[in-house]
């Protein structure tokens, strides 16, 4: 059992669960991933370690609240505890060992930028992070990205930082050149949008990929993504690959496998009516 | 079950009279209900056919059986007591030589090992050795029988990577010789392909649970969600442990290497069977875990993997559950009794006909498999005949899943943290008849070593190397 030891909300549907888990906070790498099991009958979700504190043997996870098992995760208190997390899984990320890095973090997908951005902070690169949300309560992470480097944040409606997307901003730093290597998280649109951004300029970019795990060890195959051609387990031989070389469609594609069981599983008292009959 | 005692067994049967008693049958669930509902298929002999089958036994003074299996049991001692009806020693018997006999006497293909050498088979039918072993061992488990006893501490400490058949087997062995055993298991549940791959229908959760209970009972330490390769690696449990044990499985499932295979509703049977067993998807939305159920699902391969699949499919509702192998029924290595169960269950045999594409619509759901026939030529190295394609037989199986089976491959997580451990060209670990790797003090067993095989053969492996790995223990001085 791991103890949920504190509880922040994040943004309007993120939040960050420190657990106690000493094992995984011990040896957990930049770019791993653990797989968390609630409790009896529910799921096996994949999370990214988002930071650890090695002395308290806990780690950071952070969770997008939009199916049933990520709503219920994030309903846990302080003090709850969840039955299994397994890990730390994925191999961990290619960090180069010196010069200039650009990390861009989308949504969600900034926590999982925060420990590669770590890692390369550790071999003495320069980070610079460029983040972004919707709007300004949309923007997670930014003072422990500004801990490790430069960051520009971007929101969509610029009530915070600059106005427009992320890949503007990283458009700019990529042409004032320097940029060693580009590491994007985020949602596929965006991932797939900052890899064709870096191509022209011939910039090594690795994106980590999200897709449908069960048991995250290699043996169902369930993650499978297309990386150049060839068909790899996102679980085992990532989660973090070649951005240029990624089938974003097919990934996006296999994503929504299971999305009209995920609206079937969400009982009505987790359902925010959109059309406005709660009211 | 019957609660009336079986009538008591006459002083001495002569053996003519042994030999005029007839098979008893198993008792079914109904074929047609059975198709729709996840209960278990063999309903187990009741008490007076289980003493009757017993009493078939002649007691040969050389008995084959033991030889044909894996785990030497030793079946006529086990089957004399039942034939007079003390269960109790039938019991102690049967789980002396065996650490799970509720699992094997319903997952072994007995008509391969013991029953096809028990000498009643030579002329007429061999005593049904798995009924009894599932019978004895059952009542075992509801009386409440307790484990073998146990040798003194030895003060030596062994890791078991792996919570399967193999690894269940030499932690009881190892146990029961004094040894302090932890398993480490990477899924939350221990048990393995008995609760990953092995459908309910053919071994409730339940006695594999039991069967863990009874194991940690003696004495062994379970640790769920430890992956050795992630979160331990080889060299660091050798400097924590005297030996070290490794029985991880069969690991990463083959794909068929086809176009299309990566359309949604195109699943590993790994895959496919652990979101219905280990994750209870046939509740959903009860239990969280979902999984495409089809109309019509077609399932590649022939052997014992995809009969569960292919079964599977039937009991969530699919109209037309098909296997789909490129050779005739006569080569599939699947057992003869699941193959009669799916027959009966209504399960389609596609056969001589072999996957040349998965086909998918605009929105890349799986709509078909696109196939050609085959015809059988020249035997290969197997024995078995080669499938050649017949030119234009091109046709499409319309279906909505498919699932894969047509095996695995070795799973490189523990053993790349490990490169001075000796592996074959096909990955998997080298060990010798005891389970003997290249390096000292680590053993391998079941199918990390072997490939795919079987429930049994891995748990002889287990068997066989705790004895080495015993012998290894108290040999090495310190």
């Amino acid at each position: 059992m791991h103890r949920i030891v504190s509880k922040a909300q994040l943004s309007p549907n993120v939040t960050r669960l420190d657990l106690e888990a000493p094992r995984i906070a011990q040896i957990r790498q930049p770019g791993q991933f653990v797989i968390v099991r609630r409790g009896p009958r529910a799921e096996r979700i994949p999370l990214t370690i988002a930071d650890v504190d090695r002395q308290a043997g806990t780690i950071a996870l952070v969770i997008q609240a939009v199916g049933k098992s990520t709503k219920e995760l994030v309903s846990l208190s302080v003090g709850d505890s969840i039955q299994d997390i397994s890990g730390p899984l994925g191999m961990p990320t290619e960090v180069i060992e010196k010069g200039r890095a650009l990390c861009v973090g989308g949504g969600v997908g900034t926590a999982v930028v925060h420990p590669i951005a770590q890692g390369l902070h550790a071999k003495g690169v320069h980070v610079t992070s460029v983040i972004g949300g919707r709007s300004k309560e949309w923007v997670i992470f930014e003072n422990e990205l500004k801990r490790l480097g430069d960051v520009v944040v971007c929101t969509d409606d610029g009530s915070y930082g600059r106005k427009g997307f992320v890949t503007d901003a990283a458009k700019e730093i990529l042409t004032a050149g320097g940029i060693d290597i580009v590491y994007a998280v985020g949602p596929v649109p965006m991932m797939r949008a900052v890899a064709s951004l870096t191509r022209p300029f011939g910039v090594h970019t690795i994106v980590s990929l999200n897709p449908v795990m069960v048991d995250g060890t290699g043996m169902c195959g369930g993650c499978r993504v297309d990386v150049g051609g060839e068909t790899k387990f996102a679980c085992v031989d990532g989660p973090e690959f070649d951005g240029h070389k990624v089938d974003f469609d097919l990934l996006a594609d296999r994503l929504s496998t299971y999305r009209t069981h995920e609206q079937e599983a969400i009982t009505p008292k987790d359902h925010d009516c959109r059309v406005g009959l709660q009211k | 079950m019957s609660a009336d005692l079986p009538a008591a067994a006459p002083k001495k049967m002569s053996p003519k009279e042994r030999l005029a008693i007839q098979r008893q049958r198993m008792p079914e669930q109904d074929a047609t209900a059975r198709a729709c509902n996840f209960a278990e298929v063999n309903l187990g002999l009741p008490e007076q056919m289980a003493v009757l089958e017993a009493q078939r036994c002649i007691q040969c003074k050389d008995p084959k059986c033991v030889q044909g299996c894996p785990v030497r049991v030793n079946i006529p001692r086990f089957i004399d007591f039942l034939s007079k009806g003390d269960l109790p020693g039938a019991a102690e018997s049967l789980l002396g030589d065996n650490a799970l006999p509720c699992v094997t006497g319903r997952v072994c293909p007995q008509e391969t090992q013991c029953e096809e050498l028990c000498i009643r088979g030579l002329k007429g039918e061999a005593v049904g050795i798995g009924y009894l072993e599932r019978f004895v061992a059952d009542w075992a488990m509801k009386n409440g029988s307790a484990a073998a006893a146990k040798l003194p501490a030895t003060g030596k400490k062994v890791a078991v990577v792996g919570a399967g058949p193999a690894g269940l087997t030499a932690a009881g062995e190892l146990a029961k010789a004094g040894h302090d055993v932890t398993v480490y298991e990477a899924l939350h549940q221990p048990g393995g392909v008995l609760v990953y791959g092995i459908p309910e229908f053919r071994l409730p959760k339940q006695i594999v649970d039991k069967e863990v209970q009874r194991l940690t009972d003696a004495g062994v330490k379970i640790e769920c969600n430890v992956v050795v390769g992630r979160t331990y690696t080889l060299p660091e449990l050798r400097q924590t442990f005297d030996a070290v044990f490794i029985a991880n499985g069969a690991g990463l499932p083959v794909f068929m290497n086809v176009p299309g295979e990566n359309l949604k509703g195109v699943y590993s049977a790994n895959e496919y069977l652990t979101r219905v067993n280990l994750m209870a998807a046939y509740e959903f939305p009860q239990a969280d875990t979902p999984v495409l159920v089809g109309k019509r699902v077609a399932v590649v391969g022939g052997g014992n993997v995809a009969m569960d699949a292919v079964r599977t499919a039937k009991r969530l509702g699919a109209e037309v559950a098909s296997i789909v192998y490129r050779r005739t029924k006569a080569e599939m290595p699947a057992r003869v009794e699941e193959v009669h169960h799916a027959e009966a269950e209504g399960v389609v045999f596609e056969m001589l006909v072999a996957p040349l594409a998965v086909v998918g619509n605009d929105k890349k759901w799986v709509t078909g498999l696109k196939c050609q026939r085959i015809q059988l030529g020249e035997p290969d190295a197997s024995g078995r005949r080669s499938p050649v394609p017949i030119a234009g037989s091109e046709f499409v199986l319309d279906c909505d899943v498919v699932v894969v089976a047509i095996g695995t491959r070795a799973n490189p997580l523990l053993t790349a943290t490990c490169p001075e451990l000796k592996l074959n060209k096909r990955g998997n670990i080298e060990a010798d008849e005891n389970g003997m790797t290249s390096l000292p003090g680590v053993f391998a067993g079941g199918d990390i070593v072997r490939g795919a095989a079987t429930v049994i053969l891995a748990m002889g492996d287990g068997k066989r190397s705790a004895t080495a790995i015993d012998r290894y223990l108290n040999n090495r001085a310190d």
